[in-house]
Parts: C-alpha cells; sequence; structure tokens
C-alpha cells in the first residue's frame, strides 16, 4: 500500500466485487485493526462471566490483550493487561480470580480492581522522583469506552464516535431477542468456551454467516446422514427422534426453501438472515417453556417473542449471534490468515432445563470441536484464503443480485435469501470504516 | 530527551522481604488440598492382558475405519465422551467435545462416507498407541472393569502430522460376546486450549 492509502482502499472495493488484497494483505490488516476492531464497539464477554469480585476474563480486542473484571463495588471494567511499570502482563490465564487486587510477578506492585494503583514495594526509593501513586501513567490503562447492553459487554478503544446502543441500531434485536426468550428477561453464561482457529481471513468467516446458498451444498454429507438416521430412529422408537437431529437434517431443505429467507443490512455493517429451522414443536417441554413465557410477558407479548424469526444476527465486526438457539461467537482476528473464535451459549434464566438441552445440542453439534458442521465450514474459509493468497485472479465475486437491494433509511432488504446482500452491505460498512482515519 | 532534576538521594533503611510484603495485603496463603489417591485394583495376569488386548483391538479397529466393528464394541447404551475440561465428573447436561451414543456416531460415520463429505478430502490417517494400562476396578461377580490408559495419535492430513495424547478411561461390561464399553471417557491434555483442526472421528 503506498500513495493515497485511502484511495488505494477505494480502488479496493467495487459495488460488486472486492479485490483478494482485502483479505491476504497484511498492510491491510494492520489497518482494519486499528480502523475497525481498536476504534469501534467490539465485544468483550458477558457479565456473567465474571459473578464475583475479582473474577476476571482476558482476551484480545484488535491487537490489545484486554482483560474484563468484577469489582468489589460490582461495577464491570475492561482494561488493558498490561503493568504500566514495566509491561508485563498482570493476568497470563484465560480466566480466574485474582483476589482483592492484581498483583504483578515481576516487581510486585498490586492494583486495585479498577486499574488504579494501590501500593508497590519500597515505595519510599521513589522519593524525589516523577514517580507519583496517584499519577494515571502508573495505573492500568481503562479501555476508552465501556458500555454493556442487556449484560453484554462491549469496548471501545477510542474515545470518539456514538454510544453502545447508537451503534449497535438494527442489531440490538440480537441481544433483545435471546434475553426476551427467556421468562426472567435475563440470560446467563454457560462457563464452557470452545476456541476454534480458522486458518483464514475474519471477513471469510462473517461472510459465510448469512449465505443461505452455502448451507445444503457445504453440509450436503451431515445433512443427508442425519436425516437418515432420524428415518432409522422414528422407525425403530415409533417416536419423532429429537430436535437435535433435525438442527442437522435441516440442511437438506432444497434451494427454494433457502431463496425464501430474508436477509437485511443495518447501518455500520450489521445483517440478520431469518430463521429455517422451526424451533416450536409441541411437545410436553415446549408447552412447559410458553406457559411460563405467557405467565411472565401476557399472551400476546410472549407470542410476540417466540414468533421472531432470526437465524443469524451479525453484529459488526465482532460477533455471530444465534439468539433463538442462545449461540454466539465473537470473532479475534490473529493475523491476515488466522482469526480465533470464542464460542459460547447460554441458559434463558426461568425456562426449564429441557430448553437449554436444546442450546447445549445445538452447541454440541454445531460449535464442538467435534462439529460435523463447522468442519466444513472451515476447511472452505481455508480453501478460500489459500486461493485468494494466489495471482490465480484479483477479485472476488459478490455478483449475486447485485444492484436489486431495496433500502430505506439506511436498512437494506434482499429481495431473495439467496442474494449476496450481507456481503455487499459489509463491504461498504468496512471502506467507510477504513477511509475514516485512524482513532483517536 | 527531556531534562529532569532529580532530588539528591536519601540514604533509606529498607525493611521486611517480599513474602511479608505480600502477606501484609493478601494474609497468609490456605493450606494446600489433600488429593485422594488413584484407585488401583489386584487382577491375575490373564485378566490385565485380556483388557490390554481389547484396548489395542479397539485402537487398530479406530486406525483402519473398521466401522461397524467400532460400533460394535459399545454395549447398546453405550457413550464415547470427551469432555471440554478434566474436571468433569459427567457428560450429562455439559458442554462436551464428544458425547455420543451409537445413533449420533452413525451419523458421524454415514457422513464421513459421503461422496461429498468435503473435509475428508483426503481422508486422515490415523496410528494410535495405548499404554500404562492400570485396572482400576473389577467386579469380580459381574467382571466388569473399569480401566484406565494413556494414548497417543498421530494424524496425517494434507501433508501435515498432527499429535493428539490424553488419557483413556474405559467402563466396560462383561458379555457372552466379550467386553463392550458401557463409557469411554477421553480426556485431551490439550482440551482446554484452541482447536486448530475439527476432530472428524473418535480419537
Amino acid at each position: 500500500m503506498d500513495g493515497s492509502v485511502t484511495g488505494d482502499i477505494r480502488a479496493l472495493v467495487e459495488p460488486d466485487r472486492v479485490h483478494r488484497k482485502c483479505y491476504t494483505d497484511p498492510d491491510v490488516f494492520d489497518m482494519e485493526m486499528r480502523n475497525i476492531h481498536e476504534t469501534v464497539w467490539v465485544y468483550v464477554g458477558h457479565e456473567s462471566q465474571v459473578k464475583n469480585p475479582g473474577d476476571y476474563y482476558t482476551t484480545l480486542i484488535g491487537r490489545q490483550p484486554m482483560v474484563m473484571v468484577r469489582a468489589k463495588d460490582g461495577k464491570v471494567h475492561v482494561l488493558y493487561n498490561r503493568c504500566p511499570h514495566r509491561g508485563a502482563l498482570l493476568c497470563p490465564d484465560r480466566h480466574g480470580n485474582t483476589g482483592q487486587t492484581f498483583k504483578c510477578s515481576y516487581h510486585a506492585w498490586r492494583f486495585n480492581l479498577d486499574g488504579s494503583l494501590l501500593k508497590v514495594p519500597v515505595v519510599e526509593q521513589y522519593a524525589g522522583t516523577r514517580f507519583d501513586l496517584a499519577d494515571k501513567q502508573f495505573h492500568m490503562k481503562p479501555a476508552e469506552r465501556t458500555e454493556s447492553y442487556r449484560g453484554f459487554v462491549f469496548c471501545s478503544l477510542s474515545h470518539d464516535g456514538p454510544d453502545l446502543k447508537t451503534y449497535l441500531s438494527g442489531a440490538l434485536r440480537a441481544f433483545d431477542d435471546m434475553c426476551d426468550r427467556a421468562p426472567d428477561g435475563e440470560v446467563e453464561v454457560v462457563p464452557t468456551c470452545f476456541r476454534m482457529i480458522q486458518k483464514s481471513n475474519w471477513k471469510i468467516f462473517l461472510e459465510n454467516q448469512l449465505d443461505a446458498v452455502h448451507p445444503s451444498i457445504t453440509h450436503e454429507s451431515s445433512g443427508r446422514a442425519a436425516l437418515e438416521v432420524e428415518k432409522d430412529i422414528e422407525k425403530r422408537t415409533g417416536h419423532k427422534a429429537p430436535l437435535s437431529y433435525h438442527y442437522i437434517s435441516a440442511f437438506t431443505e432444497p434451494f427454494f426453501r433457502w431463496d425464501t429467507l430474508n436477509t437485511m443490512g443495518f447501518p455500520n455493517g450489521h445483517c440478520t438472515l431469518e430463521g429455517y429451522m422451526g424451533l416450536r414443536p409441541r411437545d410436553p417441554d415446549t408447552l412447559e417453556y410458553e406457559a411460563a413465557m405467557e405467565k411472565s410477558y401476557g399472551k400476546k407479548r410472549a407470542e410476540e417473542i417466540l414468533n421472531v424469526n432470526l437465524h443469524h444476527v451479525l453484529v459488526y465486526p465482532s460477533l455471530s449471534v444465534q439468539s433463538p438457539l442462545q449461540q454466539l461467537r465473537a470473532v479475534r482476528p490473529l493475523a491476515a490468515d488466522r482469526t480465533l473464535t470464542e464460542i459460547w451459549h447460554f441458559r434463558l434464566k426461568g425456562a426449564p432445563e429441557a430448553i437449554y438441552r436444546r442450546s447445549l445440542d445445538y452447541y454440541y453439534l454445531v460449535n464442538a470441536p467435534s462439529t460435523m458442521i463447522n468442519a466444513d465450514d472451515l476447511d472452505n474459509f481455508w480453501r478460500c484464503h489459500t486461493g485468494l493468497a494466489s495471482e490465480g485472479g484479483d477479485w472476488v465475486s459478490f455478483h449475486r443480485n447485485a444492484g436489486q437491494d431495496p433500502h430505506k433509511d439506511g436498512v437494506y432488504t434482499s429481495v431473495t435469501g439467496m442474494s449476496e446482500l450481507p456481503m455487499r452491505h459489509m463491504m461498504k460498512a468496512w471502506t467507510e470504516y477504513m477511509t475514516k482515519g485512524a482513532r483517536r | 530527551m527531556t531534562d529532569i532534576k532529580f532530588a539528591a538521594a536519601k540514604p533509606n533503611k529498607i525493611q521486611g522481604s517480599a513474602t511479608e510484603w505480600a502477606e501484609q495485603i493478601d494474609g497468609a496463603p490456605p493450606p494446600s488440598k489433600k488429593v485422594p489417591p488413584l484407585p488401583v485394583a489386584k487382577v491375575a495376569q490373564e485378566l490385565q492382558t485380556a483388557v490390554e488386548q481389547f484396548l489395542y483391538r479397539q485402537a487398530e479397529i479406530l486406525d483402519d475405519k473398521h466401522w461397524d466393528e467400532w460400533l460394535d464394541l459399545f454395549t447398546t447404551d453405550g457413550r464415547y465422551w470427551m469432555p471440554a475440561s478434566e474436571e468433569q465428573t459427567t457428560g450429562d447436561g455439559m458442554a462436551n467435545v464428544f458425547y455420543e451414543d451409537l445413533d449420533l456416531m452413525k451419523v458421524r460415520i454415514k457422513r464421513v462416507n459421503h461422496p461429498r463429505a468435503w473435509s475428508q478430502k483426503p481422508p486422515h490417517k490415523h496410528c494410535h498407541l495405548v499404554s500404562n494400562v492400570v485396572i482400576e476396578k473389577h467386579d469380580p461377580a459381574s467382571g466388569d472393569i473399569v480401566v484406565r490408559s494413556r494414548f497417543h495419535m498421530a494424524e496425517f492430513r494434507r501433508d501435515n502430522v498432527r499429535h493428539f495424547v490424553g488419557k483413556y478411561r474405559h467402563e466396560l461390561k462383561k458379555t457372552p460376546n466379550g467386553y463392550k464399553i458401557k463409557l469411554q471417557r477421553v480426556d485431551l491434555v490439550n482440551a482446554e486450549g484452541p482447536y486448530e483442526y475439527v476432530l472428524l472421528t473418535w480419537l
């Protein structure tokens, strides 16, 4: 990248195609980290990951090692995981409880749970120097901005920009839909987090999430296998097979069904894809759950909530949320060709155990490291990235239904579920972020 | 470089140790937890050999992808379980890396054999070593066994070799057709680490 960087970026993105450099160029990646992941609101974690004072969870926001911690007063802080003395990481573990203070392993500096400096040993040696316990440069640095929405914690490493709710715009649905589905109106994280490394660019993952053409092709083998066993079970037992088989066999739906799913694009790059799995069977567990929902919300509102039809909400640039099944995947780009996803699922507070088991079954079948579904997605991502790194062609095609995306007030709606609207929409937002200039 | 006027050094009398300083804030460390000893059953050499042979045979079936024989290793309600963390004491209702009954195993087998199982192109090659076989429980009445062992599996795929290492714990039922697995627990040493791969079949 030389000359006018902004000009170069604009030349990489056309309305219906995107240059391969957007995925493979390490300079573009560095710029993405600075202009996007280290600027906009990025998902850190859920408040229930840090229930008690001293509980912490570490993660990467862009390239920055951050720690989310619960302080004594119950407040959740997001801090740079770095000792201001010599720079040592203060929390080398992924998660744990740090007690009353953060402790540095090198020279024992101690910090309160809000990051302020509490104590340093042999402090008298600092007499007459510019060191001052109260000086913020000697405290753990907080994320420039931290906000949470319904328990989901985000931070922005930039002082400027819209507040969280304004930023999320149409993507607020992800958290509203997930929490509203709980009779108590809240969710609680299940403490297992699977981390999967994709050998591909982070945008290849996001583009896959709302691509309704790929499921019946990529996942044909698993869909067919599950359909056969589903039928075997029904023949053998005389009962319907568990809903979990349907999660996979639904991939065998013919093209015309995928075509009926609506996709939408919202300001700032967020997108949604409608659901296709039919998650309201008439079995006793579902009926018990729906009764609990009616008790909490009244019949009309409960129906509204249960009829929300979503499959994925893509919260640009850091999250893919499946609210009806209480799953989310947080995207942590590691390099142009390496992406870590942190995969979580949640319990609906006040819902029967059987409803949690459905979420767990989906977590297992789709998101566990033994997944028969994402196995083929991850393989595709690697194949795509490897091909894009070659000189066999310069462009990625997003031509499907290009020029046919009706929009009003910045909200785009696809003419068909198979439209490549979400990909075009995300790259349009990407171009705006990339050309807007660096953070702060 | 910024020019700074520093105050003249004053000699200080430094007191205390790092331990005293830390314990002043944290208090004394808690006593270390007592770990119960692992159970070991005393068994005849013949039984030891029979159990070892069963484990070797399972490894061979897996390496050679004899899927019908694989399914036949389990009781009809048997399960293959790989917890997400070694602390887990049950797979039921928990997030697991694997937790499969015979029906789910059949889905996995049908899938890897499908002509368009994309991530199976080319299929992987496995080689298992099983060792450190310790029988932890033997019920003389039923003949049922609980046995711990270790495994090391090398996988070759697309010019790369990957290694998987961990512990097995088999709960074996004695039947007229030999031992059958009621529960196989597999603790991968890096179960809690990031996964750079998808485990396409059982380890």
